[in-house]
């Protein structure tokens, strides 16, 4: 075998986007997995237990998501750097262990394919985890989540999630959908530290060296507070070193802005589909741009306001109904919410093919064109 | 073991501790300090606890410590000892988050056989919340939400957790029930419970029998009658599964 | 279409083997350095139940992994060929297991501009599975063409029932064109690794099963779309 590491150099591969999970894992250093059963992140666990035991690494099938969110935190306490991954109704499961990492500001990395919802719906993909990757649980959302629009991105901001996990002490989610679980195409895997990454080596926060209350403190850890003021005195400096992580935590891609009359926002594999249209446009001399904010929280507030204010006029579409178009408007909040023009394009649960965004931009640009043009007429 | 008014593992700082007074916290906190001074091995234990009273406890040994969710006290500990199998991983809960919340983390802990101990503080109600039916009040017991007695037919009879658990137990766990009402015998359950992991066993449970004059509203002698007679009667003291 | 790529979705039951013609012909495109990206499209049943792969290649970045229409629909069962109409329009080239479902009834009002072909009938001719054949849906979308292989009854007759989705796979490569015949035998082996190291003799029954598909999407071709213009 090789020198232990899972990947030494760079190569190509076709994968299914589980796999590149777990390969991102393994190279971020990723030593432990807690997981629970359920569609469509299954194969996260195959590969995992098939490929753990080469490189040392643990496994566990616990007997619901919220074991394997505790679990993992136990496991981080006490100085390993574990992760889980979900779906769906096991995302709602989630929220009681996230909770727990945000207040006592353990590094939580999770991984969601996102499924149909509400309920059991479908297994098959959607884009209705947005609100509650970002703020679900009883809190203030201080996670980071990525929303990755292929499998090199999968790969690249699952090692980012472990990296600034560790960095921040923020909970970091992977928030991928059942498409790209369940897709191959190509991937690029390198060793994170050949490519400059720097990857904080776990340290324990319990079981510490020395004898407690004789050589050293014993390590006390608590998030259950007496009066509010207690809590608030604690919660208060995180809310804070969040706030102030946000701007170098905040990732986004975007293009075709200067001269656009309409910018098409989407995130994740949809934004995949708004980028493909939007190039198609311009070929046909559409003058139409892109945005697609890539991490979903802290959402790039500042990037978005730039772009409309450039443009007012945009196009939301997304696997949901208006979970990013909500984001969006808490990201332009005061003025600018006013004079932006916001057309949506919703179906919760269902894919969005690159064609159909083409539509709707047209239909939007002409739509504004006859407008105008009336308007001259008059 | 000479007998100490307050075990060595017991952080002095945060005594008088914050139970109430009557409460059994304090006494099975003891038998556990006691064992974890015969046997030495403070430095190895990572301390868990859930939420409700048992929380009370995240600074009260100066063992290193973790309060945790209500009934996932043992999941958490799970995950510690998983990744760090030297650790000495216990559990702290209520009958509440042990048999109601938490009962699927208690099975199949025990299914697993992992290597930790848990500690059930069975006192026959949900103390920190006010009060309320607990899956051990007994039959007829009020609570404020069975304010003329728990009535089995409607509201089942109170679990045996380590009767249940003891069912499927795989070999080398270690299973027992004691009281509060005899610390010194429960500290040897305690300490056979934790030298049970330390040889790499299996799962140790430990389920103690104990008050809550507050939501009982008891005085002292009907406490310890209640706790004498008819938990005792309900819940057999001793050990059900060893080796 | 948005771009040059390739898009090609084949369907049939479950246990099949649409999936695995479908990988390995996206793993092919990989290894020749193409842009390639296969989907599964999976439902709640672990088995049985349609079963449809979404496969685009080309030298184009492939946007959305589903599209709206395919250049190549390849149906292999009567029940997947119904889910399969959604996706066929006037550029659409419709491939179908004719041992499998019976051929449509030719009429241009129902069907338009559309034309079967089948392989010359000599090794055929006994319709041996015209018993179980599954009917043709009636209405489809005006295509372009429409063309029948009785891939199962070849691969049952001549090779081995269970290589009946290579055959299926060596047409879908002739028909598009984008990767050369070396490269799908070598996504192919590549996957059957395991399998031929137990059973060598499977290696030479699927290139034989790819072969022979390759060869009958050219001559299909032949008979119909003139040279430069592939489908």
């Amino acid at each position: 075998m090789n020198n232990g590491k899972p990947i030494n150099e760079e190569r190509q591969v076709f994968m299914y986007g589980n796999e590149v999970v777990v390969w991102a894992a393994l190279a971020a250093g990723a030593e432990f997995l807690f997981g629970y059963p359920i569609t469509p992140q299954n194969e996260i666990m195959h590969y995992w237990s098939h490929l753990a035991p080469r490189y040392d690494r643990g496994f566990l099938q616990t007997e619901d998501e919220l074991s394997a969110g505790f679990a993992t935190l136990g496991g981080i306490m006490a100085g390993a750097c574990c992760f889980s991954a979900t779906s769906g109704p096991g995302t709602v499961l989630f929220q009681e262990p996230l909770s727990m990492a945000e207040m006592m500001r353990i590094p939580l990395v999770l991984i969601v394919q996102q499924r149909g919802g509400p309920s059991t719906a479908t297994v098959i993909y959607s884009q209705q985890e947005v609100f509650l990757t970002a703020f679900g649980g009883n809190g203030e959302g201080l996670r980071i989540v990525y929303s990755p629009g292929s499998h090199q991105e999968m790969y690249d901001l699952t090692i980012k999630a472990f990296a600034n996990a560790w960095e921040y002490r923020f909970p970091a989610l992977v928030l991928g959908d059942g498409y790209q679980a369940q897709m191959r195409e190509p991937v690029t895997l390198y060793d994170p530290p050949r490519r400059g990454i720097i990857l904080k080596p776990p340290s324990p926060l319990v079981g510490l060296e020395g004898v407690p209350g004789k050589e050293r403190e014993p390590a006390h850890w608590r998030n259950a507070f007496s009066v509010e003021e207690e809590l608030y005195d604690a919660l208060k400096p995180i809310i804070d070193d969040f706030h102030w992580a946000a701007p170098t935590l905040t990732q986004k891609e975007e293009g075709f802005i200067e001269d656009a009359e309409l910018i098409v926002v989407a995130h994740g594999i949809v934004g995949r589909s708004a980028e493909a249209a939007v190039r198609e446009l311009r070929k046909e001399g559409m003058p139409v741009g892109f945005f697609r904010p890539i991490t979903l929280r802290p959402f790039p507030d500042n990037d978005i306001k730039k772009v409309l204010h450039a443009c007012p006029r945009l196009l939301v579409a997304e696997s949901a109904q208006g979970q990013l178009a909500k984001l969006i408007r808490i990201a332009v909040g005061g003025e600018l919410e006013h004079s932006i023009e916001m057309y949506t394009y919703f179906r919760p649960g269902l894919g969005i093919t690159s064609e159909e965004i083409m539509r709707e931009a047209k239909s939007v640009i002409n739509r504004k064109r006859e407008e105008s043009l009336s308007a001259v007429l008059l | 073991m000479s007998e100490r008014s307050m075990p060595l593992s017991w952080r002095k700082e945060t005594k008088p501790h914050k139970f109430c007074p009557g409460c059994g916290h304090g006494l099975v906190l003891k038998a556990l300090g006691m064992a974890v001074d015969s046997l030495d091995i403070a430095e190895k234990v990572v301390f868990g606890c859930d939420i409700g009273c048992s929380l009370l406890a995240w600074d009260f040994f100066d063992f290193d410590t973790v309060q945790t969710h209500h009934g996932r006290v043992v999941p958490f500990i799970v995950g510690a000892k998983r990744v760090r199998p030297n650790l000495v991983g216990i559990a702290y809960m209520g009958d509440g988050g042990a048999y109601a919340i938490g009962v699927q983390h208690l099975v199949n802990a025990t299914m697993r056989n992992d290597r930790i101990m848990v500690i059930i503080v069975n006192n026959t109600v949900y103390a920190m919340t006010g009060g309320q039916m607990a899956p051990t009040s007994l039959p007829g017991q009020v609570t404020e939400t069975t304010p003329k007695g728990r009535e089995p037919f409607r509201e089942g009879y109170p679990l045996r957790g380590p009767e249940m658990i003891a069912s499927f137990a795989p070999e080398g766990a270690y299973i027992a029930r004691g009281t509060v009402s005899r610390v010194r015998p429960l500290s040897h359950v305690m300490e056979r419970a934790l030298k049970n992991l330390l040889d790499d066993r299996g799962i140790s449970v430990v389920e103690v029998l104990s008050t809550c004059p507050t939501n009982w509203r008891t005085d002292a002698e009907d406490t310890w009658k209640y706790l004498e007679k008819e938990m005792t009667d309900y819940f057999p003291v001793g050990e059900l599964v060893s080796s | 279409m948005t771009s040059g790529n390739r898009r090609i979705v084949i369907g049939g039951e479950g246990g099949q083997g649409v999936q695995a013609a479908a990988d390995i012909l996206a793993q092919a495109a990989f290894e020749e350095g193409k842009k390639a990206l296969y989907i599964p499209n999976f439902g709640i049943e672990q088995r049985g139940g349609t079963s449809l792969a979404f496969v685009q290649i080309g030298t184009e970045t492939v946007g959305s992994p589903k599209f709206e229409h395919a250049h190549l629909v390849v149906a292999l069962s009567s029940r997947s060929l119904e889910r399969l109409q959604g996706y066929m329009n006037e550029d659409s080239i419709i491939l179908f297991d004719s041992s499998l479902l019976e051929p449509p009834q030719v009429s241009d009002e129902v069907v338009g501009r559309q034309t079967f072909n089948t392989i010359a009938p000599e090794t055929f001719a006994e319709r041996r599975l015209t018993g179980q054949r599954q009917k043709f849906p009636e209405m489809l979308p005006k295509v372009r063409a429409v063309f029948g292989l009785p891939a199962s009854e070849m691969a049952q007759t001549k090779l081995h029932p269970r290589v009946a989705n290579i055959i299926i796979l060596g047409t879908v490569a002739g028909f598009t064109k984008m990767v050369t015949l070396e490269s799908v035998e070598a996504a192919l082996e590549k996957r059957l690794a395991h399998k031929i190291e137990r059973d060598p003799a499977l290696k030479d029954l699927n290139l034989k099963a790819l072969e022979w598909g390759w060869q009958s999407a050219g001559r299909m071709l032949e008979g119909l779309v003139p040279a430069g213009e592939i489908p």
